[in-house]
């Protein structure tokens, strides 16, 4: 029997707008830059973590997708071993190598970073939302050259359809210098969604997944 | 003394990210680990390279950290005693 599956909420964050269930949440007018965009968003979503700052960008563009994405959900509801997170980009953690490529360049100044170093590999962003949120299901990372909506949804199904996870939160966190976009969503199984999310789901297929990413 | 206490705070904070904590924030004498300011392992590391960056300080003996980087102040008489030799 085949399972189905629904999309029931989605986050994304690029230019300057971060969007919440085809909700606008938060859009700057003025030119920011990402680490202004994100600055901005921790004070207005009103996060008290100190930990958010010692995080390299990538990390902090995921955290607060998923901050948003998962705030207005019933608390408690998306925890434990049942929940797992499969993410993909294109450049890896290509921001934070240079970064610390910077700390190593001058052999004459030669000060590797420890806190930057730790930062080099992109599925560190999914530690720091799994710690956040008590997520302790399995994850993966994926590296693909541009966004794949097939790609997440055959690694998502796969995990689901075996078992491996009940709840699975998916998307694309990319950094690049200035270059930022980021599209979480919750897959989950049709039995497992509350009757007020009834109404906002959203099939689970490459096709929804890549109108989620033309959207943003 | 105070002068470099002062010092080593800001560059404390600079160092670590300490994004909402100013220098008047940080007690001189508190631990820096486990209360205080609640530092881990990664800042231990960062704490050292400070050490190292801007004193040029190698810290020979790890076991001799605890000590070094209890507080600001231990932080300031290391300095302050292996400067001048």
């Amino acid at each position: 029997m085949t399972m189905n599956y629904n999309i029931t909420g989605y986050c994304s964050i690029r230019n300057q707008v971060a969007m919440v269930d085809d909700r606008l949440e938060h859009y700057e007018e003025n030119f920011y830059t990402f680490a202004d965009l994100i600055k901005s968003l921790y004070k207005k979503e009103e996060i008290s973590y100190p930990k958010f700052f010692k995080m390299d960008g990538l990390s902090k563009l995921g955290f607060l997708t998923a901050e948003m994405l998962l705030k207005q959900k019933e608390k408690g509801k998306y925890q434990g071993t049942r929940v797992g997170m499969i993410l993909s980009n294109s450049a890896s953690s290509l921001d934070t190598d240079m970064a610390f490529h910077e700390t190593i360049r001058d052999r004459r100044q030669y000060f590797p970073s420890p806190s930057v170093f730790v930062y080099t590999l992109p599925n560190i962003v999914i530690g720091e939302i799994c710690i956040r949120n008590k997520f302790k299901g399995e994850n993966t990372f994926l590296i693909s050259e541009k966004f794949d909506s097939g790609l997440l949804y055959t690694n998502i199904r796969e995990a689901l359809d075996h078992g491996r996870m009940d709840v699975c939160i998916g998307g694309w966190v990319d950094l690049l210098r200035e270059r930022y976009e980021s599209l979480l969503f919750i897959v989950e199984k049709e039995t497992n969604i509350s009757p007020d999310t009834e109404q906002k789901k959203i099939e689970f297929c490459p096709e929804e997944i890549e109108k989620l990413y033309l959207k943003i | 003394m105070e002068e470099l206490i002062s010092k080593l705070k800001q560059e404390v904070i600079q160092q670590l990210n300490l994004e909402d904590i100013k220098p008047e924030d940080i007690d001189s004498d508190s631990p820096l680990f486990g209360e205080g300011l609640g530092l881990d392992s990664i800042d231990a590391l960062e704490l050292i390279v400070l050490l190292e960056k801007n004193y040029g300080l190698k810290i020979e003996d790890p076991k001799d950290g605890k000590k070094i980087f209890h507080s600001i102040r231990t932080m300031a008489e290391y300095i302050t005693e292996h400067k001048k030799s």
